[in-house]
Protein backbone atom coordinates (compact mmCIF):
# COMPACT_ATOMS: atom_id res chain seq x y z
CA UNK A 1 0.00 0.00 0.00
CA UNK A 2 1.03 3.56 -0.13
CA UNK A 3 1.41 6.27 2.53
CA UNK A 4 -0.65 6.67 4.66
CA UNK A 5 -2.87 9.38 5.55
CA UNK A 6 -3.15 11.13 8.72
CA UNK A 7 -6.36 13.32 8.84
CA UNK A 8 -7.54 16.05 11.36
CA UNK A 9 -11.69 15.48 11.69
CA UNK A 10 -12.92 18.83 13.34
CA UNK A 11 -16.87 17.88 13.88
CA UNK A 12 -18.58 21.69 13.62
CA UNK A 13 -21.97 22.87 15.11
CA UNK A 14 -22.67 26.81 14.37
CA UNK A 15 -19.70 28.45 14.68
CA UNK A 16 -18.15 25.86 17.11
CA UNK A 17 -15.36 22.87 16.52
CA UNK A 18 -17.31 20.47 18.78
CA UNK A 19 -16.84 16.93 20.33
CA UNK A 20 -19.08 14.36 21.34
CA UNK A 21 -19.02 10.63 22.74
CA UNK A 22 -21.00 8.47 19.80
CA UNK A 23 -22.10 11.36 18.02
CA UNK A 24 -23.85 12.91 21.33
CA UNK A 25 -23.32 14.85 24.32
CA UNK A 26 -21.54 17.62 22.58
CA UNK A 27 -19.22 20.18 24.23
CA UNK A 28 -17.96 23.46 22.33
CA UNK A 29 -13.99 23.43 21.95
CA UNK A 30 -13.54 26.92 20.08
CA UNK A 31 -12.97 27.81 16.70
CA UNK A 32 -12.38 25.60 14.47
CA UNK A 33 -10.04 27.72 11.91
CA UNK A 34 -7.71 28.07 14.80
CA UNK A 35 -7.31 24.48 15.48
CA UNK A 36 -7.36 23.91 11.50
CA UNK A 37 -4.47 26.19 11.29
CA UNK A 38 -2.55 24.52 14.04
CA UNK A 39 -2.96 21.14 12.67
CA UNK A 40 -1.62 22.58 9.17
CA UNK A 41 1.75 23.66 11.00
CA UNK A 42 2.02 20.49 12.56
CA UNK A 43 2.20 19.13 9.57
CA UNK A 44 -1.25 17.20 9.15
CA UNK A 45 -1.96 15.81 5.69
CA UNK A 46 -5.45 16.45 5.36
CA UNK A 47 -8.83 17.82 7.03
CA UNK A 48 -12.44 16.94 7.34
CA UNK A 49 -14.58 19.41 8.28
CA UNK A 50 -18.13 17.56 9.74
CA UNK A 51 -20.98 20.63 9.90
CA UNK A 52 -23.20 18.01 12.49
CA UNK A 53 -26.37 20.08 12.12
CA UNK A 54 -26.46 20.63 8.99
CA UNK A 55 -29.64 22.79 8.42
CA UNK A 56 -30.01 25.42 6.02
CA UNK A 57 -29.69 28.11 8.14
CA UNK A 58 -26.53 27.27 9.75
CA UNK A 59 -24.91 26.96 6.63
CA UNK A 60 -23.50 30.25 6.48
CA UNK A 61 -21.45 29.39 9.17
CA UNK A 62 -19.56 26.55 7.61
CA UNK A 63 -19.26 28.64 4.11
CA UNK A 64 -17.46 30.94 6.55
CA UNK A 65 -15.20 28.73 8.50
CA UNK A 66 -14.33 26.73 4.70
CA UNK A 67 -13.66 30.01 2.77
CA UNK A 68 -11.43 31.34 6.20
CA UNK A 69 -9.14 28.56 6.53
CA UNK A 70 -8.17 27.84 2.75
CA UNK A 71 -6.95 31.01 2.72
CA UNK A 72 -4.04 29.69 4.53
CA UNK A 73 -4.26 26.27 4.87
CA UNK A 74 -3.01 24.66 1.49
CA UNK A 75 -3.67 20.79 1.87
CA UNK A 76 -6.78 18.71 1.03
CA UNK A 77 -10.08 20.09 2.70
CA UNK A 78 -12.98 17.77 2.86
CA UNK A 79 -16.29 19.27 3.55
CA UNK A 80 -19.53 17.12 4.94
CA UNK A 81 -22.76 17.89 6.20
CA UNK A 82 -26.16 18.87 4.98
CA UNK A 83 -25.48 18.61 1.15
CA UNK A 84 -28.33 17.64 -0.56
CA UNK A 85 -27.70 18.41 -4.14
CA UNK A 86 -25.53 19.56 -6.93
CA UNK A 87 -26.15 23.01 -5.97
CA UNK A 88 -24.80 22.95 -2.25
CA UNK A 89 -22.02 21.20 -3.78
CA UNK A 90 -21.04 23.65 -5.94
CA UNK A 91 -21.47 26.33 -3.17
CA UNK A 92 -18.75 24.41 -0.73
CA UNK A 93 -16.43 23.81 -3.21
CA UNK A 94 -16.46 27.89 -3.97
CA UNK A 95 -15.81 28.48 -0.82
CA UNK A 96 -12.63 26.52 -0.78
CA UNK A 97 -13.32 22.83 -0.47
CA UNK A 98 -11.92 20.32 -2.24
CA UNK A 99 -14.08 17.02 -1.79
CA UNK A 100 -17.48 16.74 -0.47
CA UNK A 101 -18.08 14.14 1.99
CA UNK A 102 -22.24 13.02 1.82
CA UNK A 103 -24.22 10.22 3.71
CA UNK A 104 -27.43 11.49 4.75
CA UNK A 105 -28.61 12.79 1.01
CA UNK A 106 -27.09 9.80 -1.10
CA UNK A 107 -29.39 7.07 1.40
CA UNK A 108 -32.47 8.96 0.46
CA UNK A 109 -31.15 9.58 -2.95
CA UNK A 110 -28.47 7.12 -4.57
CA UNK A 111 -28.35 8.83 -7.86
CA UNK A 112 -26.73 12.17 -5.90
CA UNK A 113 -23.48 10.13 -5.84
CA UNK A 114 -23.31 10.04 -9.60
CA UNK A 115 -24.43 13.40 -10.26
CA UNK A 116 -21.21 14.64 -7.97
CA UNK A 117 -18.76 12.40 -9.27
CA UNK A 118 -19.71 13.05 -12.79
CA UNK A 119 -20.11 17.00 -12.09
CA UNK A 120 -16.93 17.45 -10.42
CA UNK A 121 -15.03 13.97 -10.57
CA UNK A 122 -14.63 10.75 -8.70
CA UNK A 123 -11.98 12.46 -6.69
CA UNK A 124 -14.07 15.17 -5.13
CA UNK A 125 -17.00 12.60 -3.99
CA UNK A 126 -16.67 11.16 -0.53
CA UNK A 127 -19.16 8.55 0.27
CA UNK A 128 -19.34 9.12 4.08
CA UNK A 129 -20.85 5.97 5.89
CA UNK A 130 -21.48 6.67 9.57
CA UNK A 131 -21.80 2.45 10.71
CA UNK A 132 -23.37 0.79 13.84
CA UNK A 133 -22.82 -2.64 14.60
CA UNK A 134 -25.85 -5.36 14.64
CA UNK A 135 -24.29 -8.40 14.73
CA UNK A 136 -21.68 -10.72 13.95
CA UNK A 137 -19.91 -8.83 11.06
CA UNK A 138 -23.03 -7.42 10.60
CA UNK A 139 -23.66 -3.38 10.49
CA UNK A 140 -26.27 -0.83 9.63
CA UNK A 141 -25.78 2.57 7.87
CA UNK A 142 -27.12 5.39 9.97
CA UNK A 143 -27.82 8.69 8.97
CA UNK A 144 -28.89 12.33 10.36
CA UNK A 145 -24.89 12.14 12.17
CA UNK A 146 -25.93 8.69 13.62
CA UNK A 147 -29.45 9.35 14.61
CA UNK A 148 -31.45 7.44 12.26
CA UNK A 149 -31.34 3.81 11.22
CA UNK A 150 -31.44 3.41 7.31
CA UNK A 151 -31.90 -0.63 7.27
CA UNK A 152 -29.19 -0.43 5.06
CA UNK A 153 -26.22 -3.00 5.19
CA UNK A 154 -23.04 -0.90 5.41
CA UNK A 155 -20.61 -2.71 3.83
CA UNK A 156 -23.22 -3.55 0.84
CA UNK A 157 -23.55 0.22 0.71
CA UNK A 158 -20.01 0.57 0.64
CA UNK A 159 -19.99 -1.56 -2.39
CA UNK A 160 -22.92 0.16 -3.94
CA UNK A 161 -21.54 3.94 -3.37
CA UNK A 162 -18.11 3.22 -5.11
CA UNK A 163 -19.99 1.65 -8.07
CA UNK A 164 -22.02 5.23 -8.25
CA UNK A 165 -18.99 6.76 -8.88
CA UNK A 166 -17.52 7.30 -5.14
CA UNK A 167 -13.28 7.99 -5.27
CA UNK A 168 -13.36 7.70 -1.75
CA UNK A 169 -15.39 6.33 1.65
CA UNK A 170 -15.36 7.90 5.22
CA UNK A 171 -16.20 5.11 7.81
CA UNK A 172 -17.30 6.18 10.94
CA UNK A 173 -18.18 3.78 13.79
CA UNK A 174 -21.16 5.61 15.75
CA UNK A 175 -20.24 2.61 18.29
CA UNK A 176 -16.85 3.63 19.11
CA UNK A 177 -17.09 7.44 17.65
CA UNK A 178 -15.82 9.86 20.21
CA UNK A 179 -14.86 6.83 23.23
CA UNK A 180 -11.46 6.71 22.69
CA UNK A 181 -11.83 2.49 22.92
CA UNK A 182 -10.34 1.68 19.48
CA UNK A 183 -11.21 1.31 15.80
CA UNK A 184 -13.95 -1.17 15.03
CA UNK A 185 -11.11 -2.66 13.10
CA UNK A 186 -13.80 -5.31 11.89
CA UNK A 187 -15.85 -2.79 10.29
CA UNK A 188 -12.87 -1.02 8.50
CA UNK A 189 -11.28 -4.70 7.45
CA UNK A 190 -14.46 -5.43 6.23
CA UNK A 191 -15.21 -2.52 3.78
CA UNK A 192 -11.48 -1.91 3.21
CA UNK A 193 -11.15 -5.20 1.54
CA UNK A 194 -14.34 -4.98 -0.28
CA UNK A 195 -13.81 -2.10 -2.38
CA UNK A 196 -11.26 -0.83 -4.62
CA UNK A 197 -11.26 2.95 -3.65
CA UNK A 198 -9.79 4.28 -0.23
CA UNK A 199 -11.08 4.23 2.95
CA UNK A 200 -10.52 6.58 5.86
CA UNK A 201 -11.03 5.09 9.21
CA UNK A 202 -12.66 7.44 11.44
CA UNK A 203 -13.85 7.26 15.17
CA UNK A 204 -12.11 5.49 18.37
CA UNK A 205 -8.65 6.27 18.43
CA UNK A 206 -7.93 6.67 21.92
CA UNK A 207 -3.61 5.68 21.87
CA UNK A 208 -1.08 4.59 19.58
CA UNK A 209 -2.02 0.95 19.53
CA UNK A 210 -5.49 1.81 18.39
CA UNK A 211 -3.68 3.62 15.14
CA UNK A 212 -1.35 0.39 14.69
CA UNK A 213 -4.18 -1.94 14.60
CA UNK A 214 -6.83 -0.37 12.52
CA UNK A 215 -3.90 -0.08 10.14
CA UNK A 216 -2.60 -3.40 10.20
CA UNK A 217 -5.43 -5.40 10.95
CA UNK A 218 -8.44 -2.95 9.26
CA UNK A 219 -6.04 -2.05 6.31
CA UNK A 220 -7.04 1.79 6.99
CA UNK A 221 -5.85 3.91 3.86
CA UNK A 222 -6.34 6.92 6.07
CA UNK A 223 -6.63 7.48 9.48
CA UNK A 224 -9.48 10.44 10.81
CA UNK A 225 -8.58 11.83 14.61
CA UNK A 226 -10.90 13.97 16.54
CA UNK A 227 -10.74 14.29 20.56
CA UNK A 228 -6.96 13.03 21.15
CA UNK A 229 -5.97 16.14 18.90
CA UNK A 230 -8.65 18.42 20.18
CA UNK A 231 -7.84 17.90 23.81
CA UNK A 232 -4.38 18.09 22.78
CA UNK A 233 -3.11 14.68 24.33
CA UNK A 234 -1.29 13.70 21.46
CA UNK A 235 0.26 15.77 18.06
CA UNK A 236 0.52 15.43 14.82
CA UNK A 237 4.14 15.51 15.24
CA UNK A 238 3.55 12.30 17.86
CA UNK A 239 1.89 10.47 15.73
CA UNK A 240 3.83 10.44 12.50
CA UNK A 241 6.79 9.90 14.86
CA UNK A 242 5.15 7.13 16.18
CA UNK A 243 4.29 5.27 12.62
CA UNK A 244 7.37 5.32 11.67
CA UNK A 245 9.00 3.43 14.91
CA UNK A 246 5.79 1.39 14.14
CA UNK A 247 7.17 0.94 10.49
CA UNK A 248 3.84 2.42 8.85
CA UNK A 249 4.98 4.38 5.89
CA UNK A 250 3.81 8.12 6.03
CA UNK A 251 4.43 11.33 4.30
CA UNK A 252 7.99 12.39 4.71
CA UNK A 253 7.78 15.59 6.23
CA UNK A 254 11.59 16.29 7.17
CA UNK A 255 12.86 15.90 3.58
CA UNK B 1 7.92 45.87 -8.49
CA UNK B 2 4.82 44.51 -10.31
CA UNK B 3 3.78 41.34 -9.10
CA UNK B 4 3.93 38.56 -11.29
CA UNK B 5 1.01 38.05 -13.93
CA UNK B 6 -0.49 34.64 -14.27
CA UNK B 7 -3.88 33.49 -16.03
CA UNK B 8 -5.46 30.72 -14.88
CA UNK B 9 -7.43 28.96 -17.73
CA UNK B 10 -11.43 28.38 -16.55
CA UNK B 11 -12.35 25.93 -18.97
CA UNK B 12 -15.44 24.92 -16.38
CA UNK B 13 -13.58 21.96 -14.74
CA UNK B 14 -12.75 21.49 -11.19
CA UNK B 15 -12.29 23.67 -8.58
CA UNK B 16 -9.74 26.92 -9.10
CA UNK B 17 -10.28 28.70 -6.16
CA UNK B 18 -6.83 26.66 -4.35
CA UNK B 19 -4.86 27.25 -7.18
CA UNK B 20 -6.23 30.52 -7.62
CA UNK B 21 -5.66 31.43 -3.49
CA UNK B 22 -1.95 29.60 -3.36
CA UNK B 23 -0.46 31.35 -6.51
CA UNK B 24 -1.98 34.96 -5.10
CA UNK B 25 -0.61 33.87 -1.53
CA UNK B 26 2.72 33.38 -3.31
CA UNK B 27 3.04 36.94 -4.29
CA UNK B 28 1.35 36.48 -8.11
CA UNK B 29 -1.71 38.90 -9.54
CA UNK B 30 -3.95 36.05 -11.02
CA UNK B 31 -6.56 36.59 -13.83
CA UNK B 32 -9.30 33.76 -14.29
CA UNK B 33 -10.19 33.60 -17.52
CA UNK B 34 -12.99 32.40 -19.76
CA UNK B 35 -11.75 33.83 -22.85
CA UNK B 36 -9.39 32.37 -25.23
CA UNK B 37 -7.86 36.16 -26.31
CA UNK B 38 -6.34 36.13 -22.76
CA UNK B 39 -4.00 33.57 -23.41
CA UNK B 40 -2.16 35.34 -25.87
CA UNK B 41 -1.63 37.92 -23.55
CA UNK B 42 -0.35 36.04 -20.64
CA UNK B 43 3.07 36.18 -19.00
CA UNK B 44 2.55 32.71 -17.87
CA UNK B 45 -0.40 30.97 -18.26
CA UNK B 46 -1.66 27.80 -15.64
CA UNK B 47 -4.14 24.83 -17.00
CA UNK B 48 -5.16 23.26 -13.72
CA UNK B 49 -7.87 20.37 -13.98
CA UNK B 50 -9.05 16.93 -12.25
CA UNK B 51 -11.34 14.50 -13.33
CA UNK B 52 -11.54 12.94 -16.63
CA UNK B 53 -9.51 13.51 -20.09
CA UNK B 54 -12.05 13.48 -22.39
CA UNK B 55 -14.04 15.85 -20.22
CA UNK B 56 -10.58 18.18 -20.23
CA UNK B 57 -10.13 18.26 -23.64
CA UNK B 58 -14.15 18.68 -24.70
CA UNK B 59 -13.94 21.18 -21.82
CA UNK B 60 -10.75 23.57 -23.54
CA UNK B 61 -12.09 22.88 -27.08
CA UNK B 62 -15.66 24.54 -26.01
CA UNK B 63 -14.05 26.89 -24.70
CA UNK B 64 -11.92 27.78 -27.74
CA UNK B 65 -8.51 26.99 -25.68
CA UNK B 66 -6.80 24.75 -28.11
CA UNK B 67 -4.82 26.63 -30.34
CA UNK B 68 -4.61 29.27 -28.67
CA UNK B 69 -2.67 27.44 -25.84
CA UNK B 70 -0.99 25.51 -28.94
CA UNK B 71 0.29 28.80 -29.87
CA UNK B 72 0.82 30.10 -26.52
CA UNK B 73 3.18 26.67 -25.68
CA UNK B 74 5.63 27.97 -28.71
CA UNK B 75 6.39 31.28 -27.97
CA UNK B 76 9.07 30.11 -24.83
CA UNK B 77 6.65 32.07 -22.00
CA UNK B 78 6.00 30.27 -18.73
CA UNK B 79 3.61 27.40 -18.63
CA UNK B 80 1.84 24.72 -15.89
CA UNK B 81 -0.37 21.82 -15.96
CA UNK B 82 -1.54 20.85 -13.11
CA UNK B 83 -2.83 17.10 -12.94
CA UNK B 84 -5.11 16.46 -15.85
CA UNK B 85 -3.60 19.98 -16.93
CA UNK B 86 0.07 17.73 -17.16
CA UNK B 87 -2.05 14.94 -18.72
CA UNK B 88 -3.52 16.83 -21.57
CA UNK B 89 -0.11 18.26 -22.37
CA UNK B 90 0.48 15.05 -23.92
CA UNK B 91 -0.48 13.47 -27.12
CA UNK B 92 -3.23 10.96 -25.97
CA UNK B 93 -5.23 9.16 -23.37
CA UNK B 94 -6.37 5.72 -22.88
CA UNK B 95 -8.50 6.53 -20.24
CA UNK B 96 -12.18 4.81 -21.59
CA UNK B 97 -11.26 5.27 -25.64
CA UNK B 98 -8.70 7.38 -27.12
CA UNK B 99 -8.16 10.59 -26.89
CA UNK B 100 -6.43 13.21 -28.56
CA UNK B 101 -3.89 15.97 -26.21
CA UNK B 102 -2.66 19.01 -26.47
CA UNK B 103 0.87 17.01 -28.04
CA UNK B 104 2.73 19.70 -26.17
CA UNK B 105 5.22 16.82 -24.60
CA UNK B 106 5.66 13.30 -26.90
CA UNK B 107 4.40 10.49 -25.02
CA UNK B 108 0.86 9.45 -23.72
CA UNK B 109 -1.43 9.29 -20.71
CA UNK B 110 -2.06 5.49 -19.11
CA UNK B 111 -3.51 4.05 -16.50
CA UNK B 112 -1.97 3.60 -13.44
CA UNK B 113 -1.05 -0.37 -12.92
CA UNK B 114 -3.68 -1.57 -10.43
CA UNK B 115 -0.98 -3.58 -8.70
CA UNK B 116 2.08 -3.28 -7.25
CA UNK B 117 5.40 -4.31 -8.43
CA UNK B 118 5.07 -7.07 -5.64
CA UNK B 119 1.32 -7.98 -7.25
CA UNK B 120 -0.25 -6.68 -4.30
CA UNK B 121 -3.80 -4.81 -5.83
CA UNK B 122 -3.17 -1.19 -4.61
CA UNK B 123 -6.22 1.06 -3.99
CA UNK B 124 -7.00 3.22 -7.48
CA UNK B 125 -7.70 6.29 -7.35
CA UNK B 126 -4.03 6.82 -5.66
CA UNK B 127 -4.63 9.19 -3.36
CA UNK B 128 -2.54 10.54 -0.75
CA UNK B 129 1.33 12.35 -0.21
CA UNK B 130 4.39 10.65 -2.42
CA UNK B 131 8.35 11.82 -2.08
CA UNK B 132 9.25 13.39 -5.54
CA UNK B 133 12.24 11.61 -6.97
CA UNK B 134 14.70 12.38 -9.88
CA UNK B 135 14.31 10.19 -12.60
CA UNK B 136 18.33 9.84 -13.35
CA UNK B 137 21.37 10.25 -11.60
CA UNK B 138 22.06 12.99 -14.10
CA UNK B 139 18.81 15.04 -13.24
CA UNK B 140 19.11 18.42 -12.20
CA UNK B 141 16.48 20.87 -10.47
CA UNK B 142 18.47 23.59 -10.27
CA UNK B 143 16.77 26.28 -12.36
CA UNK B 144 13.21 24.31 -12.50
CA UNK B 145 10.59 25.03 -10.53
CA UNK B 146 11.97 22.12 -8.60
CA UNK B 147 14.75 24.11 -7.27
CA UNK B 148 16.17 23.80 -3.80
CA UNK B 149 12.80 20.97 -3.19
CA UNK B 150 15.35 18.33 -1.91
CA UNK B 151 14.65 14.63 -3.08
CA UNK B 152 12.22 12.60 -0.99
CA UNK B 153 10.24 15.46 -0.21
CA UNK B 154 6.69 14.37 -0.37
CA UNK B 155 3.71 16.24 -2.32
CA UNK B 156 -0.47 15.38 -2.65
CA UNK B 157 -1.24 13.34 -5.40
CA UNK B 158 -4.99 12.35 -6.66
CA UNK B 159 -5.44 10.25 -9.70
CA UNK B 160 -6.07 7.23 -11.67
CA UNK B 161 -4.33 7.76 -14.85
CA UNK B 162 -0.68 9.43 -15.47
CA UNK B 163 1.50 10.50 -17.93
CA UNK B 164 4.21 8.69 -19.68
CA UNK B 165 6.60 11.08 -21.41
CA UNK B 166 8.25 8.60 -24.30
CA UNK B 167 11.45 11.15 -24.08
CA UNK B 168 13.39 10.62 -20.69
CA UNK B 169 14.48 14.07 -21.36
CA UNK B 170 11.50 15.30 -20.30
CA UNK B 171 10.64 13.67 -17.11
CA UNK B 172 11.39 16.06 -14.35
CA UNK B 173 10.57 13.96 -11.39
CA UNK B 174 8.91 10.25 -10.65
CA UNK B 175 7.47 8.84 -8.28
CA UNK B 176 7.37 4.86 -6.58
CA UNK B 177 3.84 3.77 -6.31
CA UNK B 178 4.66 0.10 -4.26
CA UNK B 179 7.67 -0.34 -6.96
CA UNK B 180 5.68 1.57 -10.08
CA UNK B 181 7.45 4.21 -11.18
CA UNK B 182 5.11 6.84 -12.05
CA UNK B 183 5.98 10.23 -13.55
CA UNK B 184 5.19 13.09 -11.22
CA UNK B 185 6.34 16.32 -12.91
CA UNK B 186 7.61 16.74 -16.94
CA UNK B 187 9.04 19.53 -18.38
CA UNK B 188 10.51 20.88 -21.66
CA UNK B 189 11.88 24.05 -21.68
CA UNK B 190 9.08 26.62 -19.74
CA UNK B 191 6.80 23.92 -19.99
CA UNK B 192 5.97 22.42 -17.00
CA UNK B 193 3.68 19.62 -16.19
CA UNK B 194 2.99 18.66 -12.08
CA UNK B 195 0.76 15.70 -11.79
CA UNK B 196 0.42 16.40 -7.90
CA UNK B 197 -1.59 19.82 -6.70
CA UNK B 198 1.40 21.95 -5.85
CA UNK B 199 -1.63 24.13 -4.50
CA UNK B 200 -2.16 21.31 -1.70
CA UNK B 201 1.04 20.63 -0.86
CA UNK B 202 1.83 22.66 2.25
CA UNK B 203 4.72 24.76 2.19
CA UNK B 204 6.69 22.51 -0.50
CA UNK B 205 3.98 22.82 -2.64
CA UNK B 206 3.95 26.78 -2.05
CA UNK B 207 7.67 26.68 -2.88
CA UNK B 208 7.53 24.98 -6.10
CA UNK B 209 4.71 28.07 -7.00
CA UNK B 210 7.11 30.31 -6.24
CA UNK B 211 10.15 28.75 -7.96
CA UNK B 212 7.44 28.82 -11.08
CA UNK B 213 6.82 32.66 -10.53
CA UNK B 214 10.38 33.48 -10.54
CA UNK B 215 11.06 32.60 -13.79
CA UNK B 216 8.91 35.81 -14.84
Amino acid sequence: MGTLRLIARLDIKGPNLIKGIRLEGLRKLGDPNRFAKKYYEQGIDEIIYMDIVASLYERSNLVNIVRKTTQDVFIPITVGGGIRSVEDAKEILRAGADKLAVNTASIKRPELIREISEKFGSQCMVLSIEAKRTGERKWEAYCDNGREKTGIDAIEWAREGCRLGAGEILLTSVDREGTRKGFDCELVREVSTRVPIPVIASGGMGNYSDFAEVVASGHADAVAVASVFHYGEITVMDLRREAITRGIKVRNVEA
Amino acid sequence: MNRPGVTVIDYGIGNLLSVRRAFEHCGAEVLLTTSPSDVDKADSLVLPGVGAFSNGMAGLSAGGFLEPIRKYSRTGRPFLGICLGMQMMLEASEEFGVHEGLGLIPGNVVSIPPAGADGKPHKIPYIGWNDLLPPTQETDWKGTILAGIPPGTAVYFVHSFAAAPSSPEHRLADCDYDGRVISAAVRRGNLYGCQFHPEKSGEAGLRIIKNFLAVL
